[in-house]
């Protein structure tokens, strides 16, 4: 929770900085263009309002946004246009991590910085920070509760099931890796791992085939999404498995938006590990040091918290990193996304 | 002998066959691993619902089943098919959503307006999605394919703006009833029972059957003898349209929510996979309304089978590509004409003999 309180001082901190600059300079706003990859979650929409909410006039901004639909093409454009403009600054939450060089040199050329959230780029370096969520430490953490969790409870052995994201997206690889590594490090068995493609619909019909193939046989659910884990629950209960903190199986989801808090204040689900939408305050802080003339890091990771239904395991220790599990209260599921 | 020549030349023999032989599959891998042979099979009443893998392909295929009963009539009729099938799933589940929960709302527990309304109100969106695809296909003679790309990229974008970029929750318990159970009976699988029998009946019972097949099979000389082809042509893309508003309601009620991203992605090619697995043609013309509807199984029936057979999902696409391409493969008319040439030598040869 003090991390928090932190964070939000910190953000007032900027905030008023930011003010002040407004008053001393009302015409002279920092033009920021924004490529973002389209709407398709919950997720992206507070990403994007997360921006929208930083970059304004009252803070000294002004934000030119670019909804990208999910089409690669059209984000290439929108930077090039971002170009012509001539903005300050451009942030790019990339839609394909290649093929970028080319047109991350013509930002340079032009002198605009480039601040890439969220997704990476993988094959150009001409950026002046990545700002964004360490998938592997969320599937570490996950991993390092569950251990936690089972001891506490008196669990000895777990056998998993697993419902990936998307094929091949950053935060599948990084889930998938994070969960895998504890996994093998205490010698449980992940019974299966297949793709609910991140949605409901997807979660709920991999859960369905799962109920009927490990009749009995698994006490631990993963879904690397929130969406995937309603499906999920909707799976379990038609085919009469009881689930959550007074059920039979471990129900552990990523990405912690307000429903799924919901569901974990409900004690539906055991433990939810967020995945941070809100790149804007971090993305601010990192515009605020090129403009005081500093060198921001390479790689910024954003704050991110573990949410529980109990105390069960106050806290976890994950890569030698004390972590705090957050238990959910009404406070927590209103301030969410 | 003649019995079961008679039935190999059924014309719903080879879809049938195939996709009975998808499901055996799983007979095989249960024998091997041990487990009770017709585990795959068995269908039992748990939980006051029915339940098992059978269930399960009825259940969620019937959205894909739904979409091929209009997309067959499209195929039939115009020799083209409808891709924008899957938009306004997404499109008709985004315009019930947005009414029933009111503009901007992320997640409605209360109603605005009744539930009945919300869902006519869906359909009927769909209806339109098809009146304008029809229009352009049938009165402007615009290529199918080209006149359905427009709502294949627009109708997915026109939900989002309905739900304002969001997923909408629409949380009364009601809303679940055509994605969730009447009875024991998933709703689903009511649903497209229904709408199979009513177009089965409206096309046996009356010659509108006949008058699609006509159009499709040559338009001008259907029109020489007195059919309104546009009229038909027009019909059948409403129809199309009045189906994928159906099914985009069932999607939405299974999730009970409005997820426009998602919503019938990709969809209207499995739809049109349907129709071809079903032994119809891609050309217009004749078809066989049953065909498709098994087609349409027999893609959930694949799905479902790689789910049990455990196959991992990088290399499940690949699987699902290999039995597809035999599936057609066997249907196709040269492979055919090349048995039935060599089953006539053999006979000859006998009777030489």
């Amino acid at each position: 929770m003090k991390k928090r309180v932190l964070l939000a001082g910190a953000a007032l901190a900027a905030m008023t900085v930011a003010g002040a600059m407004t008053v001393s300079a009302e015409e002279d706003l920092i033009t920021v263009g924004f490529a973002q990859v389209g709407h398709e979650s919950d997720w992206r929409t507070a990403s994007t309002q997360s921006c929208q909410d930083v970059f304004t006039a009252e803070n000294g901004y002004e934000l030119v946004f670019v909804d990208c639909d999910n089409d690669s093409a059209v984000q290439l454009e929108a930077v090039r246009n971002f170009i012509e403009q001539d903005v300050d600054y451009i942030i790019i939450d990339p839609i394909v991590s290649t093929g970028w060089d080319t047109v991350l040199t013509e930002c340079e050329d032009a002198g605009i910085p480039v601040i890439v959230i969220d997704r990476t780029i993988d094959d150009s370096d001409k950026y002046v920070s990545w700002v964004g969520s360490n998938f592997k430490t969320e599937g570490l953490a996950a991993g390092e509760w569950l251990k936690a969790y089972a001891d506490a409870k008196g669990i000895e052995e777990l056998n998993i099931l697993v419902i990936e994201g998307s094929t091949g997206a950053s935060a599948t690889i990084g889930r998938t890796e994070g969960f895998k590594e504890i996994a093998d490090k205490y010698g449980w068995t992940i019974l299966d791992s297949q793709t609910g493609d991140f949605t409901q619909d997807g979660g709920q019909e991999v859960m369905e085939s799962y109920c009927k193939s490990y009749e009995g046989q698994f006490n631990v659910v993963v879904c690397q999404n929130d969406n995937e884990a309603f499906g999920a629950m909707d799976a379990m209960t038609a085919a009469g498995v009881s689930y959550g903190v007074d059920g039979d199986v471990i129900l552990i989801s990523f990405d912690a938006c307000t429903a799924g808090l919901q569901y974990v204040q409900a004690g539906d689900i055991n433990a939810d590990f967020e995945c941070n939408p809100l790149a804007a305050p971090f993305v601010e802080e990192v515009i605020q040091q090129l403009e005081a003339g500093e060198e921001p890091e390479k790689e910024v990771y954003m704050e991110e918290h573990w949410f529980v239904y109990d105390d069960t395991v106050p806290s976890i220790t994950v890569d030698g990193t004390e972590m705090e599990m957050t238990v959910v209260t009404d406070e927590i599921v209103e301030a969410q996304y | 002998m003649s019995k079961w020549k008679k039935i190999v030349s059924m014309p719903l023999f080879l879809p049938i066959f195939c996709m009975l032989l998808v499901m055996a599959t799983n007979i095989v891998y249960d024998v091997a691993s041990g487990n009770f042979a017709l585990n795959f099979f068995t269908i039992e009443i748990r939980n006051g619902v029915l339940y098992g893998r059978l269930i399960d392909i009825l259940n969620q295929g019937s959205a894909i089943a739904i979409l091929a009963v209009g997309m067959t009539l499209v195929v039939s009729s115009s020799a083209g098919t409808d891709i924008s099938v899957g938009s306004v799933m997404s499109l008709s589940a985004s315009m019930c959503c947005m009414l029933l929960a009111g503009y901007g709302v992320a997640s409605a527990v209360e109603l605005q307006i009744p539930l009945i309304v919300g869902f006519l109100a869906g359909i009927l969106m769909g209806c339109l999605c098809g009146m304008f695809n029809g229009f352009l296909v049938a009165y402007l003679n615009i290529q199918p394919m080209v006149a359905t790309l427009i709502l294949y990229s627009a109708a997915r974008a026109i939900g989002l703006l309905l739900c304002n970029n969001l997923i909408v929750y629409i949380r009364d318990p009601a809303y679940k009833v055509l994605g969730g159970y009447v009875g024991f009976l998933p709703t689903p699988i009511l649903v497209a029972a229904i709408c199979v029998a009513v177009m089965m009946l409206l096309l046996k019972k009356t010659a509108l059957g006949l008058y699609i097949q006509s159009v499709g099979i040559n338009k001008k000389a259907s029109r020489i003898a007195g059919l309104n082809s546009r009229k038909i042509i027009f019909l059948c893309y409403v129809v199309c349209g009045l189906c994928a508003g159906l099914a985009g309601i069932v999607e939405s009620s299974r999730i009970y929510s409005a997820d426009s991203n998602n919503i019938g992605l990709n969809y209207e090619l499995d739809a049109i996979l349907a129709v071809a697995l079903g032994g119809n043609s891609l050309g217009g013309g004749k078809f066989n309304l049953a065909g498709s509807i098994i087609g349409a199984y027999t893609i959930q029936a694949i799905t479902t089978t790689l789910y049990a057979l455990r196959v991992s999902s990088n290399e499940a696409p690949v699987y699902k590509a290999i039995i597809v391409i035999i599936i057609v493969a066997v249907q196709a008319q040269p492979l055919k004409d090349f048995f039935n040439k060599k089953a006539a030598q053999r006979a000859l040869a006998k009777g030489r003999r």
